[in-house]
């Protein structure tokens, strides 16, 4: 399964980044915390679920929580406002009740915070990651269809300022993995 | 590196921990996964999947009759009249939509306390809430006589100049309505994302593969992706908690705000909450006992589950029980002569039968889960279920029938008697309900597989390494 090639001058250009495979969650935490102690930082890990600590490991940071308060935020007080207007366009008395009468508006305004958080949560969520993406380069790597059953894989992409094809791979293998691998673009 | 095969099965768990585990021992990732996943990607169809197919789609067939003769001819097809106005359609989108309950009760409540026991259950009782939304949504669109004109309850700038009426319950029932189905569906397809990629990735047929990657979007696993999931899914589970309860919440005021009687009295918000959660687990429980025995799940749904869901619908059914009681003793207590006539009405009148036999399905027969063997005998459990279902929809038939057949005026007095079309809708929202189930249970996974691999992980922190398997290829580095 070990693809890295030791000739990695004139490879460099069409390497994404080394992979290195566990068999274990703890393996792979373990693998984390000394990738980003040894200061790379374009470091991801990958497993079938959130391995708990890796996201620490990996200072894995989300502002996703602010926009979610925005979405239902935008959408408590659009729909207030949203009736509020309404009203003022038609004005209908009934009962010679008042025009904004906010407590009979309270259920829709409730329900449209829910409605736009949810939506900021499912959509943000979606957006931050990337989603939908097509083409990933880590689907290359034989083997990587684990990742979503039963391995736990560690990539650092050649992008990150310290990687050196050379260096970074005896370092990886210094970590006892399963397996190491070169993606390929 | 060189793995030893570490065999998985523990032999030394107790026959009682094994019984209340949320696991069955010995579940390794593999074998989870294998478990729940071969039933879409490699088990054949088999003769009893059809059979139940070809019923559900036959009475799917129905619906559709049923509701083309709608569109042709109006509501008049239906038992409806002046003063029973609302009928079967009510009737029937307050129970489909209070089963959806149980499904987000499962997956967002019980996931913010913490219970380990809902994930197993909670994809299938997920998708049993949407598909019941779904049957609920068809209800007050069919009712309104000219369902095309829909969009006129939403607030739109039009050249009639008219807005909503935003102080009616109808239109609060109709945000709230709405609202629940999209969160339910995104809520449900936000749990699906990694259980795809599982499939894109294991699916041997190129068709199947391809459609389930464009289902995953493009997952692959990442802890940055993981991070911000999760904080996606619990805080929608944050949300979807006060919503659920302010759904049927909602739906009690499309009756509390009138002033029929029966109908106006602040007990309802709670007992249709209630009620609610009471009628989706006996649902829950209906189509899962089925779905364990026929597909072998007795070790990812265990007695502990089965245990667990008798005893929701236990406790709920005892709230229930006393929003009966609190209705009774309210109507006679108030001093209204026409709250008064209504009970009486109720237990004696023409329908007084049915109040009857509601409070033996839903007040009487499941009281015999207080004793451990009956309720661990899954035949019986079943029954009851069974029964729930049933009372469940009385009680609404109680609530919207026999309230508005006798209210004020003895002249404006009449009779409801549903007909065939009535039957055929109901019957055939059953049949899409089941179809729907069907098909999930055929093409997508069933159980969550990557929570339940979690699972694995926490439970097999404490018991050697049963996570450990035997690797094929060995350390290459």
């Amino acid at each position: 399964m070990s693809t890295h090639a030791h000739a990695h001058e004139e490879v460099e250009v069409g390497v994404y980044g080394l992979m290195v495979e566990f068999l274990t969650p703890e393996e792979l935490l373990a693998a984390t915390k000394k990738v980003m102690e040894a200061g790379y930082q374009k470091v991801d890990a990958y497993s079938p679920f959130a391995v708990h600590g890796v996201d620490e490991a990996l200072k894995a940071k989300t502002i996703l929580p602010w926009l979610i308060f925005g979405g239902g935020l935008s959408g408590g007080l659009g729909g207030f406002l949203m009736q509020v207007v309404a009203n003022y366009h038609y004005k209908i008395n009934i009962d010679g009740k008042p025009l904004i009468s906010w407590p009979s508006f309270m259920p829709i305004t409730f329900e449209l915070t829910v409605l736009l958080a949810s939506a900021t949560a499912v959509f943000g969520m979606l957006f931050l990651n990337g989603f939908p993406q097509p083409y990933n380069p880590l689907f290359n790597v034989p083997g990587f269809d684990r990742a979503s059953q039963d391995r736990f894989f560690l990539c650092i992409e050649a992008k990150d300022p310290k990687f050196n094809l050379d260096e970074t791979s005896r370092f990886l293998e210094g970590l006892a993995p399963h397996t190491i691998t070169e993606v390929p673009f | 590196m060189a793995v030893e095969t570490v065999p998985v099965t523990q032999t030394t768990v107790p026959a009682e921990q094994s019984v209340y585990s949320v696991i069955a021992p010995g579940y390794t990732y593999e074998t989870v996964e294998k478990q729940i996943d071969d039933i879409v990607l490699a088990r054949p169809l088999t003769p009893g999947w059809i059979i139940g197919f070809i019923g559900a789609a036959m009475l799917l067939v129905l619906l559709h009759f049923g509701i083309i003769y709608l569109f042709l001819t109006g509501v008049g097809i239906w038992g409806i009249d002046i003063p029973v106005a609302w009928g079967f359609a009510i009737i029937n989108f307050v129970w489909w939509i209070g089963i959806g309950h149980a499904g987000t009760l499962i997956s967002a409540i019980l996931l913010l306390m913490k219970q380990d026991w809902r994930t197993s259950i909670n994809r299938f009782a997920e998708a049993m809430t949407l598909f019941a939304v779904a049957c609920a949504g068809m209800f007050p669109l069919l009712h309104m006589g000219r369902p095309w004109l829909f969009y006129w309850m939403g607030p739109y700038p039009n050249t009639m100049a008219l807005w909503p009426q935003f102080r009616s319950p109808l239109v609060w029932d109709v945000f709230a309505v709405s609202t629940y189905g999209a969160v339910s569906l995104m809520f449900w397809y936000v749990g699906l994302i990694p259980d795809l990629a599982t499939f894109r990735d294991r699916a041997k047929n190129k068709l199947a593969r391809i459609v389930y990657a464009v289902g995953a979007l493009g997952w692959t696993g990442s802890a940055r992706h993981w991070k911000r999931y999760q904080t996606s899914y619990l805080i929608l589970a944050g949300l979807s908690t006060p919503l659920v309860v302010s759904v049927h919440t909602i739906v009690s005021f499309d009756f509390t705000i009138g002033i029929i009687p029966g109908w106006h009295s602040t007990i309802f918000p709670p007992y249709f909450v209630a009620g609610a959660i009471y009628a989706g687990f006996a649902m829950v429980l209906t189509l899962m006992l089925p779905l364990r025995k026929f597909y072998g799940f007795e070790g990812l749904i265990t007695m502990r589950h089965v245990d667990n869901m008798a005893k929701v619908m236990l406790a709920t059914g005892l709230l229930v029980t006393y929003g009966y009681f609190t209705e009774t003793f309210m109507a006679y207590y108030s001093g209204s002569d026409y709250e008064g006539f209504m009970m009486n009405n109720r237990i004696g009148g023409p329908y007084g039968f049915f109040y009857k036999f509601l409070i033996v399905c839903n007040c009487l027969v499941p009281q015999t889960l207080w004793y451990r063997p009956w309720r661990h005998n899954l035949v019986w459990l079943w029954i009851v279920a069974m029964f729930v279902n049933v009372g469940m929809w009385l009680e609404r038939f109680v609530i919207v029938v026999m309230s508005l057949h006798r209210d004020f005026v003895p002249g404006a007095w009449g009779m409801y008697y549903p007909t065939v079309w009535d039957w055929a809708t109901y019957i055939g929202t059953i049949g899409f309900f089941v179809t729907l189930i069907l098909l999930f249970i055929r093409f997508l996974p069933s159980i969550a597989v990557s929570e339940m691999k979690e699972l694995v992980h926490k439970t097999s922190d404490h018991s050697a390494h049963s996570h450990h398997e035997p690797s094929p290829e060995g350390h290459q580095a």
